[in-house]
């Protein structure tokens, strides 16, 4: 009687461990039976009005711009981007800055620079390198290189604070925001979030103005000194501009290869 | 047994202490707060998706939406109904409900839910 009583019981207890298994699986299949003509789900897409390119760049043309016309593009970046304004020096954050062709080009030491050059401003920003190291040196992936045209962009909800990035950056282009922002941005823009303390910030190629279909806020500031396009496409109005002109790009023989020309 | 007279009120003792909060603060919990839609949010009756749905599962979604728009590139959001929606958390969700006080910290204040969203996203855009 003792053996007949254990088998019944593993008999039962076997069965009620698969029902109890089974019911999920059964619930599933009754409900996607049930669900044969209900909504379709919910999906995101891009908007059509977005422009799009395999591989954004940029050529600036260092000849149009004077001091004013600069300021007027730092300006309408770091309005529409709420970048603070911070007077203490190593808290700075900038996006897109003016600055000599020495320091801009420090790779290309001609002794005898022509007048005009030694002392034109000359923008810069992120590169948005094909081959970005800041990229690589990210722990969180936080920031990364957007496969679908080529934007090295920021994701500041991962972003640790690490400063890797920075460090991994040849061109300068991060800042860190050793300070709460709030407080030092002038003019709010209340359609862009600000940044918080201990994340890093750069210039995004404008995405977000590109996913309206709207080009970047410097290119439109610039009266025409910036172009920007798609170095892809062989018709694109950077292309054409960089057949016709020479074009010097920044800490070339590092191999980042930048996305940002210079016609000098 | 010698003891038993200590030991029970030894132990009623400590019953009553242990349960003390829970008698002490009988019939004053906090009531669960109702939140407020604004004009513009009761107009438009629905939101994204189903009231439902956005209750239990807001933080989901907006997790989604952070993603796809900064890495994917994606912007807008098409629900089941074929309504389009710009998904931005400033420019959308607060342009219905612009009163953040009374609609998002009302029920993250009684769930003690601190999202840090409003480190960094403007909080109103149009009041402020």
């Amino acid at each position: 009687m003792m053996e007949n009583s254990r088998r019944n019981f593993l008999k039962v207890a076997g069965a009620a461990a698969l029902a109890v298994g089974a019911k999920p699986v059964v619930d599933a299949v009754a409900a996607s039976a049930g669900t044969g003509h209900a909504a379709p789900e919910p999906v995101a897409i891009k908007d059509k009005e977005a422009l799009t390119a395999k591989n954004w760049g940029m050529v600036i043309n260092v000849g149009k711009l004077d001091h004013k016309t600069v300021e007027a593009v730092v300006a309408a970046c770091h309005v529409t981007y709420n970048v603070p304004d911070i007077a203490f020096k190593r808290h700075e954050i900038k996006w897109i800055w003016e600055t000599e062709f020495k320091h801009a080009f420090p790779s290309n030491p001609n002794k005898y620079l022509s007048e005009k050059l030694e002392h034109a401003p000359i923008l810069v920003l992120c590169n948005h390198c094909e081959n970005p190291p800041c990229v690589r040196a990210c722990p969180t992936k936080a920031t990364f290189k957007r496969e679908t045209d080529g934007v090295v962009m920021m994701d500041y909800h991962r972003c640790i604070g690490c400063r890797f990035c920075m460090a991994a950056c040849p061109f300068g282009a991060r800042s860190f925001n050793f300070v709460d922002p709030r407080p030092h941005i002038k003019t709010l823009n209340k359609q862009y979030p600000t940044r918080m303390k201990g994340v890093v910030e750069k210039c995004t190629f404008c995405v977000e103005r590109l996913a309206e279909g709207k080009l970047p806020a410097c290119v439109e500031a610039s009266e025409g000194a910036i172009a920007f396009g798609d170095l892809d496409d062989p018709e694109s109005n950077v292309r054409k501009l960089l057949k016709e002109h020479f074009t010097i790009r920044r800490k070339e023989a590092l191999g980042t290869e930048p996305s940002v020309y210079y016609i000098v | 047994m010698n003891d038993k007279g200590k030991i029970v009120t030894g132990l009623v003792i400590f019953i009553a202490l242990v349960t003390f909060p829970f008698w002490y603060n009988l019939g004053k919990a906090a009531p669960v707060p109702e939140a407020k839609l604004t004009d513009k949010a009761k107009a438009a009756k629905v939101c994204v998706r189903p009231t439902a749905y956005m209750k239990a599962e807001h933080m989901q979604l907006l997790d989604v939406w952070r993603d796809t728009v900064v890495r994917d590139g994606r912007s807008v959001y098409v629900n089941e109904n074929g309504q389009s929606f710009k998904m931005s958390l400033s420019n959308t969700c607060l342009d219905c409900h612009s009163n953040k006080k009374e609609f998002c910290d009302a029920c993250h204040n009684y769930a003690s839910a601190r999202p840090y969203c409003w480190d960094c996203h403007i909080e109103n855009p149009k009041e402020n």
